[in-house]
């Protein structure tokens, strides 16, 4: 087959136009082209864990309905496992796998268990290996007492790892996630998170992460996308955004009493004060122990927490370089 | 075969959906027997008057009342069934989702939307009819051939009215608000299905107009059929419902393919 070892997706200069209607007087519309991809390439090897980020409104929607095929591209090459997407979307269907966090596959009235049901004959998964694929979901999602209870009943949580386990009941190759932990718990984030990484190591299914959480790529991904504006801002280990983006995390440091800006603390700067409470900036790839040491040492430290940058403050200062 | 299974599989979880809703059910019954008499008594007050009007005696009539009441849900006369699901799933994008299952769209949507009316056929048709057969001297006919062509006829019913129904919720891919849309053509359905009146009782052109619209392929030819009414006889009835049931299917699955189009091109 001609994804074997090689390029699993494969995407080159892919570049998508909408046009939008606007109005510009009474009964006058003017229509306008919105380039919501713009030339974007990568590739992703068969196996690998992509983390796909970016602000809201960058394209990443866009181009993962490219991916699945139920978008066509205006321009650009795009193959995933050797095959075009859209030209051949219902050959693709049956080898990936698609979870969103905001929508559900899943039906609202019925169990759990009904819904896989539905899913087998879809895919015309062979019983036995349908049940060996449920088994194991509910074993690592901890899905057992959750199989005979309407979806509608069920937690975000429990749907989400519900929807899951739909998307993999027939083995795809590939799955997309699109912010996959959205409105979950610490648990039920870990908990996730767990399971793909399993998948991943265990199956060898490809996986792209699209997210706004951070974490979720620093505990998951060694490879992350980042694409703003319908374009390709970086492609590279998750450190090396850091690095790129000058990202810089924050200590709030809770003190006794109000006291005059901390200054003199060697890579570090006070950025906001309110009361008794300071905001320290550092770079996100220097530790942070030396720095709570010294203010402890110096200062009358009541508390303290370390804030991760997110998404959008690294893809502003990858901006403002 | 595969599809066969696949399709009386979503049939069935249709049938489940809507069987776990009991108290709806009794609240449907009751509403179906209700507004059962208060049509009957009117019935009877006009054949009182107009004996033989449309062609029916006062027990054919009061049985076409009961049908319909019988009929009501399951045909989705007033709309509603996946239609409502359909289109909202239309109007937030999750048709989307729909894509990207290995499954023709229509083809889907028809097999549950037969299992919802399998289901109401059964859960809101058969206690109407019973007590409107109990209260009235209605005109049921004796044998099982009859029921049997009635049956059928009833299956075509739905698949037509799933038909128009599809045509409707696609509208939803242009229209933002199909609000307007659907409030029409459940007026449409209502009037032209006989549901408030039988086609049969309109003279003149605008009487034989009302019986060739697809409508009345959903009450009236069932109803005719059960009653031995049909002009021409059962069979001319059923093939008349296969007829729109087809047409309209067809249209269906062409404004399905623009509509796809429409969604792949320009991302909805």
């Amino acid at each position: 087959m001609a994804d074997e070892g090689g390029e699993f997706i494969d995407v080159q200069d892919l570049t998508k136009t909408f046009t939008v209607r606007r109005r510009t007087g009474l009964l006058r519309r003017t229509a306008e082209e919105v380039r919501a991809v713009d030339g974007i390439s990568f590739t992703l090897r068969r196996g690998e864990m992509a983390g796909f980020i970016g602000p809201n409104g960058a394209g990443k929607s866009t181009t993962i309905k490219m991916l699945t095929g139920i978008l066509t591209p205006s321009g650009g090459r795009l193959r995933v496992a050797g095959v075009d997407p859209w030209r051949e979307r219902t050959r693709l269907v049956r080898r990936i796998g698609v979870v969103f966090g905001q929508r559900t596959t899943l039906w609202w009235d019925l169990p759990l268990r009904d819904s896989y049901g539905l899913v087998r004959r879809m895919y015309r998964v062979p019983q036995a290996r349908f049940e060996e694929n449920l088994a194991r979901c509910v074993e690592l999602l901890e899905l057992g007492d959750l199989l005979d209870v309407p979806v509608r009943q069920l937690s975000l949580g429990q749907r989400m790892r519900g929807d899951i386990t739909a998307a993999l009941l027939h083995d795809p190759d590939v799955l997309y996630l699109d912010e996959p932990t959205i409105g979950l718990d610490v648990v039920s984030k870990a908990r996730v998170r767990e399971f793909l990484r399993t998948l991943n190591a265990e199956r060898g299914t490809t996986v792209l992460l699209t997210t706004h959480d951070l974490s979720d790529i620093e505990q998951l991904c060694k490879r992350v996308v980042v694409i703003d504006h319908g374009r390709l801002m970086y492609d590279g280990p998750l450190a090396g955004l850091h690095e790129v983006g000058r990202g810089e995390r924050t200590l709030v440091v809770d003190l006794e009493r109000e006291l005059p800006p901390i200054e003199g603390l060697t890579g570090a700067r006070t950025v906001r004060t309110e009361g008794p409470r300071q905001w320290l900036a550092f770079p996100a790839s220097a530790s942070a122990a030396p720095l709570v040491s010294r203010l402890a040492a110096e200062y009358p430290l009541v508390d303290l927490s370390i804030r991760e940058p997110d998404i959008e403050d690294v893809i502003a200062r990858m901006y403002a370089r | 075969m595969h599809l066969l299974r696949l399709n009386f599989a979503v049939a069935v979880s249709g049938f489940r959906r809507y069987a776990t809703y009991r108290v709806a059910t009794a609240a449907g019954v009751f509403t179906n027997t209700v507004f059962g008499f208060i049509l009957a008594y009117t019935f009877i007050a006009l054949w009182h008057e107009r004996p033989h009007l449309g062609g029916y005696d006062q027990s054919q009539a009061l049985t076409f009342v009961w049908i319909g009441q019988a009929m009501l849900a399951s045909v989705a006369v007033m709309g509603g069934g996946f239609q409502d699901e359909f289109s909202e799933r239309i109007r937030n994008g999750d048709v989307a989702i729909d894509l990207y299952r290995p499954v023709d769209l229509q083809l889907w949507w028809l097999a549950a939307d037969l299992g919802r009316a399998a289901f109401q056929l059964l859960g809101r048709g058969v206690v109407p009819l019973a007590v409107g057969a109990l209260a009235f001297d209605l005109a049921l006919p004796a044998s099982p051939g009859s029921w049997l062509l009635f049956l059928l006829a009833v299956l075509l019913a739905l698949v037509v009215s799933f038909a128009l129904r599809y045509l409707v919720a696609l509208c939803g891919f242009w229209l933002l608000d199909a609000t307007g849309l659907n409030a029409l053509s459940t007026l449409l359905s209502l009037f032209f299905s006989g549901m408030l009146l039988p086609l049969t009782v309109f003279p003149g052109a605008f009487g034989e107009t009302a019986r060739l619209l697809p409508w009345s392929a959903t009450l009236q030819v069932p109803a005719d059929v059960l009653l031995g009414a049909q002009p021409g006889g059962a069979a001319a009835g059923l093939a008349f419902q296969t007829g729109w049931a087809l047409v309209l299917l067809a249209a269906g699955r062409a404004l399905q393919t623009v509509a796809t189009r429409k969604v792949v091109v320009q991302g909805g």
